[in-house]
């Protein structure tokens, strides 16, 4: 009798296609997002993120559609994130049809647009996400940085100030990509995932580095993240979404079924 | 053909909502709408409602809403409020240091607390993903197992003055009204649109409904 952890498939997009492949047994286009995004539905997803990684504008109003589409078939929450720097960027998506839009690095490079974008179309649609990796050395107290770049720029930010600060700014959800393991499927970094939930009164999301459901199960517990993104474990079949709010169930963690 | 007007004041998503109707009912025509003439003609009518109540009840007052809504309600025909289309429902919020609102029923909308706990956890506001709803056998309840969950995203709660005006609740740290009834109007605080197939099903429900219990 509680709130359910979420768990959220997430899907890179660019131009309008599923990038790094999905593959279900019985879909037809594996790389048409909406046909993805309702399977994820069909089995239970508790929300869908959509990652645009285009790089040309011509993209970005294939993205529009995509985020149209889908918004007329599929019915759970979608966040859309990638290349969101304005508000206009956020109206256009908002009226396309997404729940909440993700900003990365235009928070870094101007973070008063937290506030702007939260004023104007209030916090519950405003997801900062964040890149955060461990910079302290073993033996020294626990220090994770703020990271741009996709995990490659440093910015000496200190990540649990830093989530503060947004959420003061009016960031409704922090999206905590956390990438100490180098890329493996080590599972979250526990450490920052904590320290972060702990500190902000807002949902946090726990992403990066799922390898197996034991990850899923430890960023809700020790981590004490509100939900879990995942991606490669989901697209490859590797688990379900229903194997894995199972596996999340016999834990002892709140799972809607 | 059978119409049902979404109420368009400028607040929040109605795309979803208008959405999810066709889906459920392609043969209903969707009208999104402020026009009090459409709102008028049509046969069912929901309010919207996401954001700011302060600005949701400005922009309700300043287009006419209002009206439409009270007549709409003294219409008799079936209308639904949906999570600050809920709330503008009651007679004041405690959103933006105090608002008032419609008053249609006798309650108040308050704020979840910053130290909202349960089982020694605390609770992050809002209150926001998948929660269960205990229901009673409203006919907008059709077909819908008791304890299902629904989607949220809120960090006030209604809580109506009377017991006999509520038809669903749900427990996050305290225990508050999910939906009310009263004869044609139905209000929820979740988000049917985004609540997958029992919230398609209450849509569904809400267009079969003869505004009757």
């Amino acid at each position: 009798m509680a709130l359910a952890k979420r768990i959220i498939p997430c899907l890179d997009v660019e131009n309008g296609r599923v990038v790094k492949g999905v593959q279900f047994v019985d879909i037809r286009d594996a790389g048409d997002p909406v046909e993805v995004a309702k399977r994820y539905d069909e089995q239970g997803a508790d929300e869908i993120t959509f990652l645009d990684i285009t790089a040309t504008h011509e993209g970005r109003d294939t993205m529009v559609h995509t985020v149209e589409k889908m918004a007329s078939q599929v019915f759970i929450p979608l966040t859309v994130g990638g290349g969101i720097r304005t508000c206009d960027d956020i109206r256009t998506m908002l009226n396309a049809g997404a729940d909440k839009v993700s900003i990365n690095s235009a928070a870094v490079f101007n973070p008063e647009f937290v506030r702007e974008a939260a004023e104007r179309f209030g916090s519950q649609c405003i997801v900062v996400a964040i890149d955060a990796k461990k910079v302290s050395q073993p033996g020294e107290e626990d220090k994770w940085e703020i990271f741009t770049h996709g995990g490659r720029k440093p910015t000496g930010i200190d990540a649990v100030e830093w989530a503060k600060k947004m959420v003061e700014l009016g960031a409704g959800e922090i999206l905590l990509t956390s990438m100490d393991q180098d890329g493996v499927k080590n599972g979250y970094d526990l450490g920052v995932t904590r320290a972060i939930s702990e500190a902000v009164n807002v949902p946090v999301i726990a992403s990066g580095g799922v390898g197996n459901l034991d990850h899923l199960v430890e960023g809700c517990i020790e981590g004490k993240a509100d939900a879990v993104l995942a991606a490669s474990i989901f697209h490859f079949n590797e688990y379900t979404v229903p194997e894995a709010k199972q596996y999340m169930r016999d834990k002892g963690i709140e799972v809607r079924l | 053909m059978a119409t049902v007007a979404v109420i368009d004041y400028g607040m929040g998503n109605l795309h979803s909502v208008s959405k999810a109707l066709e889906h459920v009912s392609p043969e209903t025509e969707v009208i999104v709408t402020a026009d009090p003439e459409k709102v008028r003609n049509a046969d069912r009518v929901i309010l919207p409602g996401v954001g700011a109540i302060r600005d949701c009840m400005a922009e309700i007052r300043r287009l006419g809403v209002d009206k439409e809504v009270e007549e709409a309600i003294a219409s008799g025909k079936p209308f639904l409020g949906i999570c600050v289309g809920y709330q503008a429902l009651m007679q004041s919020s405690e959103e933006n240091n105090g608002v008032e609102c419609l008053g249609h029923f006798d309650g108040h909308v308050k704020y979840f607390g910053d130290d909202l706990t349960e089982n020694g956890e605390r609770l992050k506001v809002p209150h926001m993903g998948w929660n269960e709803v205990q229901h009673d056998d409203h006919p907008l309840w059709a077909n819908i197992d008791n304890g299902s969950r629904f989607y949220f995203v809120h960090s006030y709660y209604v809580k109506a003055d009377q017991s006999a005006l509520v038809s669903a609740n749900c427990t996050y740290g305290l225990e508050f009204d999910v939906a009310i009834a009263r004869d044609n109007v139905f209000a929820v605080q979740f988000h049917p649109e985004k609540s997958s197939k029992v919230g398609l099903q209450l849509l569904q429900n809400f267009l079969n409904w003869d505004g009757k219990r």
